[in-house]
Order: C-alpha cells, then sequence, then structure tokens
C-alpha cells in the first residue's frame, strides 16, 4: 500500500500529461465535427504522419551534427514543419475526400466511408515510402534521461513536462483562437448555423478548409509530442491514438471544443490510476467503461448539449 | 435597387417560384404579401443566392447577382432579418453584431464601434444585454439583435422575413416603427410578412404572391383596400 502510495503522484503526472496529448488529438476531431457533423477517421492518421516528419526532422538534424543537440532549438525545428505539414494534409483530406462528396448532396454515410478509406490510404502511403518497421527516435539526445528533478516529492523528467506545457500553450492558443479572433468566431458561427453564417458573409468552406488546418495541425504537433515521449513510432500508430482521442472528445462533448480537452484529461487520469490501481492489462476497458458510464447519464457528454437530430452522430 | 425578372425557382421538380418579376426603388418600403408555401421566403432565398434560379434574372444596383455566391452577394450590401431571427445563441449580443459586421471586418475599429453605438442608440436594452447569450433573450429582444446585426453591415438593402413573427402584439407595432426610422434613415426595405395590415400601413407598395405567381401589384393604400387583400389577409370576409 505504501508503495501504491508513493508511485500514485508520479502516476498522476504521467497521466494528466497523456491527457493533454490525447486532448490535443481529440481536438481535431471535435473542430471537424462542430463545422461538418461529420467524424474525420483519417485524424489518427494525420497525428501519425506529424510523428514521421518530426522523426525525419531530428534524424537529419542529428545526422548533420551542424548544430548542438537543444531541445530549444530542436523541438520547434520537429514541431514547425510536422504541423504544417499535418495540417496541408488535412486541407487535401478535406478537398478531395470530403468536400466533393457534401457539394453533390452526400447524406452521412459516404463521407465516413471516404474517411476510412483515406485512413487506409494515408497508413498505406506511409508504410509504402517508409517501410513497415517502427522507426525509433533518439529522444535521450535531445532530452538527456538524467534531465530530471524532483518537485514534492514527485520524481519528473523535463520531457514531461516540456510535452505537457507545449500541449497545454496550443490548448490555451486553439481557445483565444475560436473566443476572441474574428476567423474563430467566424468559425462558431458555421458551426451554428451555416446558412446564416454565409448570408452575414463567411466564407463557409473557407472556414471549413482553415478548421481542417488548424485540427490537423494539432494532431500533427501532439504526434511529435508522442514520438519524443515513447520514442518508437510505426505507420499503424494513429489507428488506436486516434481510436482514444475520438472517446475523449465524446466523453468531453463532441463539437465542443473545452469538452475535447477535460475529455482528454479525464481519459489520461483514468488511464493512469487503473494501470497503477488495478493492472495495465485493464486500462483500454477502464476507460472505456467510464465513456459508456458517462454517455448513460449524459448522452452529450459531460459539456455536450443535447443536440438536434440532424446534428447527432 | 433591385430587380427580379421572369425567376423560376425550383426545389426538386417542384416549381417554388413561377415567372416572378418585381422591382424595388431606392428608398422604397415594399411589402411582400402572401400565405403559407406561397413563395415569399423562396424569393429572399432567390436574392441572397441560398437558392439559385431555373431562369430569369436578379439585378441589384445595375448588377446581375443572381449565380453569384451568398457571401459575394451581401457583400454587395444586402443584409437579411431571417425568419424566426436565427441568431447565434451560443454568442453574446456583441459577438452577434460582430458577425453582422463581417463584410466590413477590413474596415476601421472606429467605424464598427459607431456602428454598435448606432445601434445601441435604436434599442437601448441591447447595450444592457451585450455580453448575454443571444439564446437566452426574449422574443421581442432577440428580434432586436436580428435587426441590429442586419444593420451592423451598413446595407443599402435590408430583406427582412416575417419580422412580427412570434412576436407580442405591443411590440410588433414597436418592430414596425424602427423599420420606418431605419427607412428613414436612407436603407431601403423588402419586408415578407403574414401580417399583412400592419405591412402594409408602412410599405410603400406591395406584391401579392400565391402559389410562387405575382397575383397583384400595387401601391400600399390600393392593397389595403383590395378586396382579395382584404378577404385573403386581413381577416375580413
Amino acid at each position: 500500500m505504501a508503495d501504491l502510495l508513493s508511485i500514485l503522484p508520479q502516476q498522476l503526472v504521467f497521466g494528466v500529461t497523456l491527457g493533454m496529448v490525447y486532448g490535443l488529438i481529440a481536438l481535431g476531431y471535435t473542430m471537424v465535427y462542430g463545422v461538418l457533423f461529420m467524424i474525420n477517421f483519417a485524424h489518427g492518421d494525420v497525428f501519425m504522419i506529424g510523428a514521421y516528419m518530426g522523426w525525419a526532422v531530428l534524424v537529419a538534424v542529428i545526422d548533420a551534427k551542424v548544430m548542438p543537440i537543444n531541445p530549444l532549438l530542436v523541438v520547434p525545428l520537429m514541431m514547425l514543419p510536422a504541423m504544417l505539414f499535418a495540417g496541408v494534409i488535412g486541407l487535401g483530406l478535406e478537398r478531395l475526400a470530403y468536400r466533393p462528396l457534401y457539394l453533390r448532396g452526400a447524406t452521412r454515410l459516404g463521407p465516413l466511408i471516404s474517411a476510412i478509406g483515406a485512413s487506409i490510404f494515408l497508413q498505406n502511403s506511409v508504410m509504402l515510402t517508409e517501410g513497415a518497421r517502427m522507426k525509433v527516435l533518439a529522444t535521450y539526445r535531445v532530452f538527456p534521461r538524467d534531465w530530471r528533478f524532483d518537485i514534492l516529492g514527485v520524481n519528473v523528467s523535463v520531457l514531461v513536462l516540456v510535452i505537457a506545457g507545449i500541449a497545454g500553450i496550443m490548448m490555451w492558443g486553439l481557445n483565444a483562437l475560436v473566443q476572441r479572433t474574428t476567423l474563430g468566431r467566424s468559425m462558431r458561427a458555421v458551426a451554428e448555423d451555416r446558412e446564416i453564417a454565409a448570408v452575414m458573409g463567411v466564407n463557409v468552406w473557407g472556414v471549413v478548409a482553415t478548421t481542417f488546418f488548424v485540427g490537423s495541425a494539432l494532431g500533427g504537433a501532439a504526434g511529435v509530442l508522442v514520438g519524443l515521449y515513447y520514442t518508437q513510432i510505426d505507420f499503424f500508430m494513429g489507428y488506436s491514438a486516434g481510436l482514444k482521442a475520438f472517446t475523449a472528445a465524446v466523453l468531453g462533448g463532441i463539437g465542443n471544443i473545452r469538452g475535447a480537452m477535460l475529455g482528454g484529461l479525464i481519459l489520461g487520469i483514468v488511464e493512469s490510476l487503473a494501470s497503477t490501481l488495478i493492472n495495465p492489462a485493464f486500462k483500454d476497458a477502464i476507460s472505456f467503461a467510464v465513456l459508456i458510464l458517462v454517455l448513460v447519464f449524459r448522452p452529450g457528454g459531460i459539456l455536450g448539449e443535447a443536440l438536434p437530430d440532424w446534428k447527432r452522430v | 435597387m433591385l430587380r427580379l425578372e421572369k425567376i423560376m425557382t425550383y426545389y426538386g421538380s417542384i416549381a417554388a417560384l413561377k415567372d416572378v418579376s418585381l422591382e424595388i426603388g431606392k428608398g422604397e418600403v415594399v411589402c411582400l404579401l402572401g400565405g403559407n408555401a406561397s413563395g415569399k421566403s423562396t424569393t429572399m432565398k432567390t436574392v441572397l443566392g441560398l437558392v439559385k434560379p431555373r431562369s430569369g434574372s436578379v439585378t441589384f444596383a445595375g448588377e446581375r447577382i443572381d449565380g453569384l455566391d451568398t457571401q459575394a452577394i451581401v457583400s454587395k450590401g444586402i443584409s437579411l432579418v431571417p425568419e424566426a431571427r436565427r441568431l447565434f445563441g451560443r454568442m453574446t449580443v456583441w459577438e452577434n453584431l460582430a458577425m453582422g459586421a463581417y463584410t466590413r471586418r477590413d474596415r476601421p475599429p472606429a467605424e464598427f464601434e459607431e456602428d454598435v453605438a448606432r445601434v445601441y442608440g435604436l434599442f437601448p436594452r441591447l447595450k444592457e444585454r451585450r455580453d448575454q447569450y443571444a439564446g437566452t433573450l426574449s422574443g421581442g429582444e432577440q428580434q432586436m439583435v436580428a435587426i441590429s446585426r442586419a444593420l451592423m453591415a451598413r446595407p443599402q438593402l435590408l430583406l427582412m422575413d416575417e419580422p412580427s413573427m412570434g412576436l407580442a402584439p405591443v411590440f410588433v407595432d414597436q418592430v414596425f416603427d424602427i423599420i420606418q426610422t431605419i427607412n428613414r434613415q436612407g436603407t431601403t426595405i423588402l419586408v415578407v410578412e403574414q401580417n399583412a395590415s400592419v405591412a402594409l400601413s408602412i410599405a410603400h407598395r406591395g406584391y401579392v404572391l400565391q402559389n410562387g405567381r405575382i397575383v397583384m401589384a400595387d401601391s400600399a393604400a390600393a392593397l389595403l383596400r383590395a378586396d382579395g387583400v382584404r378577404r385573403a389577409y386581413l381577416g375580413e370576409a
């Protein structure tokens, strides 16, 4: 028991960090759902592509041997291209896999199937170009293993703090974007009433595309963070991470941005507690049990509202 | 200022507007009367490009606008007060006004503040409610926001779809007073109404739509006297 208590705070820190990363990915699902009422099942693969981009930059930086391996330099160098590339992939998905369907009057099912197809396409593209074997990130070159310290008796690594910090800043930034800028306001307008948003002069498809870009860029950033943390990535990693993040989005209330962040945090904490207190093998079962329980009592998710029928999944 | 010529609009294979031609001159208040499903709202949607006419033309300020995107059409100076208001309920009153000014988002902020002050002048209540979510307001207050939101674009032409719908009678008069005030300040207005008497009382001219066809067009005073209008819309036998 004493053992358990001593590792509990550590596990909590881990759970919060994991939860913030889930939240970061979940934002992509929830933002797209907000404006198009569809689940972009290829989002997990956009996240995976972000991880690959980060890996490629890290390998290049280490091989080039032209600069010191300083996290302040290397991390942004990994994040920026990963976010940009993931964002562009998101734009491509919207333009090629979804918009043509909606413009031809597709209902719910078409875009969903298209999303699954896009997901398989992205996975296979990466598998064929990068190989099916996993890639290893030399995270220890950026964040040496002894970069750890104690806060209030909890031993944390600098890497975990950096991951939590970056995820936190991004969520804060997105929240500010959505709540306080004209672009964010037009996103909310499109989410609430697309026709009236158009009557206000909003370029609706432009806003949809921007939403895909931003959501995908955040997913790409999460990919880099997860790659750095787990140090191993493969072309299939988007599947399980995507499923978890999607769960987080539904848990918090799909379509609700703060809900996605909250759902991610709850999921991360539940997982880490379940691993510690019960059994790591059960962590997924327990996470999904929590999801089911929440949905039984609050079908719209924790921060979700009762949606009109046409907006339901 | 706005001219519709021989407009045919279809929903699938059903004709919603049949050969509709109408004209609104600068500075006028024109009302479009008609019962349910007579094509009033479809006329507005056609003007705004929300539905595309199959044939015919829409001209605004001398320029063909049918075929343009909604976004492009409203940027030319047309605003809508939609049926049932359709505010952004999860935005504050102030944010709704900001959305109304969307086509003018590149203008200096001072102009925006000026416009906000102007609509607060028309509806002092909104100033008190500025940070409240629009969805929590009463029906009358929501209508004030809907009108203000449309005015924020500084429209040359204001389209109003059933502004009296769902409002208490005392508030209906107030809304139409405001419409008249807005018109006197130089905005041309096309108002669609089921409540013919109050609409005709402030309009210069009117059209009557029936099953997607214009069946009458005259001055407001003449329409008020016309037998058909009295029977159909003024509840007289």
